[in-house]
């Protein structure tokens, strides 16, 4: 009943909030990841041949037995990227998910103790923040080792500062504002205050930046791969396809389809997160609303 | 004339000093954090290093004097090898403060050297990029913002959200397949034909060099050599200026003074130029940090695709051969040039918008 009940308003909130014009856009986001998790799951089924099978002609173009052709080694291009999304997809949800959790309790423990224990950790933050990314990515990679484990390990070192940071902002503005403080003279537990208050203004954001950051993540890893350091051969990851591709780039098949693959993965996170950020976003919302003619 | 929010106190006198010593203060204070963050970022690639399981006697002393016991305590020695951890990183630090980088061992080259002879490739690419990226980002988030929620705006957003969502090594094998090899309109690598002599080395930047020598046959080589990495290294810039600039527009075209100039019967193009893009584009100077990093991060992938002799590929072959003196090299002098573009976009900002000096 209560659900029921529910809903008709949420929906209308939705509506209010994030223009007309923008759902399309998150719709479409929504479509492709979930088309390509639903691949990722039943790859065996819809891959035709083994991906790392070399029993074909090698640098076959594209044709009804291989739609995507065949690589350098006889591999069917096809397969390969259906697999592919075995490798990337989980991978990148799992890191974000460890990154996102460890930089939003550092920064929760960030803004609740504040003073000394603050400054030591976002000046932490502040460190990683000082490399561009890839840099990082790529020294952490080539200390730990090559291969895939590695890399996902060198993109959640990069990746936890930007949620500490902003867990830390809001835990510092929710806790002074007012409603959290009438609460707690309401007699409001802290722990009540912190499920009920502080949780769903953290809850948002966190989940926007995570949902943008698969996206980065997708490509960070990819990039790492591309350059040799993520997924070593014959693994059907899509970063080290576009590289076998860019070695034999008359052959165009090889490395175009995976990373036609990278870019609808990445584009789709991309459309949701944007989306996601203007709901959640009272600010932006706001704003285009007013200049909207 | 309405202008821009003019963040002059216009109180004569001795209230006129507060605003400057303000901005001294501002400036001297992130100036510190710059010089702490610099520290810290030596002690990250300090420790980066000492995390590699290598040894480090075997990978630059080569085997004979790997032999020699002699000569690997003399090494062992001048690298702090035989001291304790932090007493190494104290010796780290003394060695960097000579410009001491230690010796590549894949070049076998002091990694100081190596770095002023990667540098300026880099720097000409990335210049190249940014500019691109500066004109057509900034051009298309204007044309965005003044047609908020019309279909050009939809269609830039969504090419926005695309470009900034394709992996640059893609676009940089599309770009080659295309534009090199189906086209043949474009070099496919390197800075110069092959054969061909470099200018005089003035600054190291080619096309620069070129015209300081007189030679304009070399300079547009150069250039036509340059414009498809650039593009490449650009793409993903454009996109992020695009959102950018239109969502900095947005936030000034609504205001009054905006009505004023418009109701005062300016033309719609001095309104944009003088009247928004004025307002608008301190903001986006605050992005240059974001496209910096970006277009570092491009030229790793780019340089190795289009064999373009910069920083990138530097640290990218440093990075694959486990070459750790010159990993911490590129690193450090990398991360250095970012915190330092950081501090300046920062006091920019801080002279532009004095609300910003008090954070």
């Amino acid at each position: 009943m209560s659900d029921v009940a529910l809903r008709p308003i949420q929906r209308k909130r939705w509506f209010r909030i994030s223009p007309a014009w923008r759902r399309p856009l998150a719709i479409t986001g929504v479509a492709i990841a979930v088309a390509w998790i639903l691949i990722a799951i039943f790859a065996p089924l819809i891959a035709p041949y083994n991906p790392l099978a070399q029993s074909f002609a090698a640098a076959q173009a594209p044709s009804s037995r291989h739609l995507f052709g065949t690589d350098e080694l006889g591999r069917d291009v096809f397969s390969r990227v259906i697999y592919g999304s075995r490798v990337s997809i989980p991978i990148a949800v799992l890191l974000v998910a460890v990154a996102a959790t460890i930089g939003s309790m550092i920064g929760a423990v960030a803004g609740y103790f504040r003073g000394p224990v603050d400054g030591v950790l976002m000046r932490g933050a502040d460190l990683v923040f000082a490399f561009p990314p890839i840099i990082l990515a790529m020294v952490v990679a080539a200390v730990l080792g090559r291969g895939l484990q590695n890399a996902a390990l060198a993109i959640v070192v990069v990746a936890w500062p930007s949620y500490s940071r902003v867990v830390r902002g809001l835990v510092l503005s929710v806790g002074d504002s007012e409603y959290v403080q009438s609460a707690r003279l309401l007699g409001a537990s802290s722990s009540r205050t912190l499920r009920r208050d502080v949780l769903p203004n953290v809850a948002g954001p966190v989940f926007v930046l995570a949902t943008l950051d698969i996206a980065t993540a997708i490509l960070l890893l990819s990039g790492l791969s591309f350059l040799g350091l993520g997924a070593q051969p014959p693994t059907p990851e899509w970063g080290s396809m576009v590289a076998e591709g860019t070695q034999y780039f008359q052959w165009w098949w090889i490395g175009t389809f995976p990373g036609l693959a990278i870019f609808t993965v990445v584009v789709a996170f991309n459309f949701i997160g944007d989306s996601l950020r203007d709901v959640f976003d009272p600010r932006t919302a706001r704003r285009v609303e007013q200049t909207a003619p | 004339m309405t202008t821009a929010p003019a963040p002059v106190d216009e109180t004569p006198g001795a209230r006129r000093r507060l605003p400057s010593s303000g901005l001294v203060r501002f400036v001297l204070r992130r100036f510190g954090a710059l010089v702490l963050l610099c520290l810290g970022v030596t002690l990250v690639v300090f420790a980066l290093t000492q995390l590699v399981p290598s040894n480090a006697v075997a990978t630059n002393l080569g085997e004979q004097a790997a032999g020699d016991p002699a000569a690997v305590a003399a090494f062992e020695h001048h690298y702090g090898l035989d001291r304790p951890l932090p007493l190494r990183y104290l010796i780290y630090l003394d060695h960097l403060l000579h410009g001491d980088l230690g010796q590549s061992s894949l070049t076998h080259d002091a990694v100081t050297h190596d770095l002023g002879q990667f540098i300026p490739a880099t720097v000409e690419l990335a210049i190249f990029a940014v500019f691109l990226a500066a004109v057509f980002g900034i051009t298309f988030g204007v044309i965005a913002a003044l047609r908020t929620n019309r279909p050009t705006d939809h269609v830039l957003r969504v090419t926005s959200l695309a470009g900034i969502s394709m992996p640059t090594f893609w676009i940089a094998l599309i770009a080659l397949y295309v534009g090199f090899y189906r086209l043949g309109w474009f070099p496919g690598a390197e800075r110069l034909d092959p054969g061909t002599n470099p200018p005089p080395h003035v600054t190291g930047l080619y096309t620069v060099d070129a015209l300081l020598a007189g030679n304009l046959g070399l300079f547009v080589q150069a250039l036509h050599h340059l414009v498809l990495p650039a593009l490449v290294l650009a793409a993903f810039s454009v996109s992020l200026l695009t959102r950018f600039t239109r969502s900095a527009v947005l936030e000034v075209v609504g205001n009054d003074y905006v009505r004023a100039a418009r109701a005062k019967g300016l033309s719609e193009r001095i309104v944009i130029v003088r009247h928004v893009l004025r307002a608008a584009l301190p903001a986006v100077v605050t992005v240059l940090g974001l496209v910096f990093a970006n277009v570092l991060t491009g030229a790793v992938l780019v340089e190795k695709i289009f064999s373009w002799p910069g920083i990138g590929q530097y640290a990218y072959e440093a990075a694959v051969n486990v070459d750790v003196p010159a990993i911490a090299g590129v690193s450090l002098f990398v991360a250095v040039v970012y915190v330092t573009i950081n501090f300046v976009v920062d006091v920019l900002y801080g002279v532009i918008d004095p609300r910003i000096r008090i954070t």
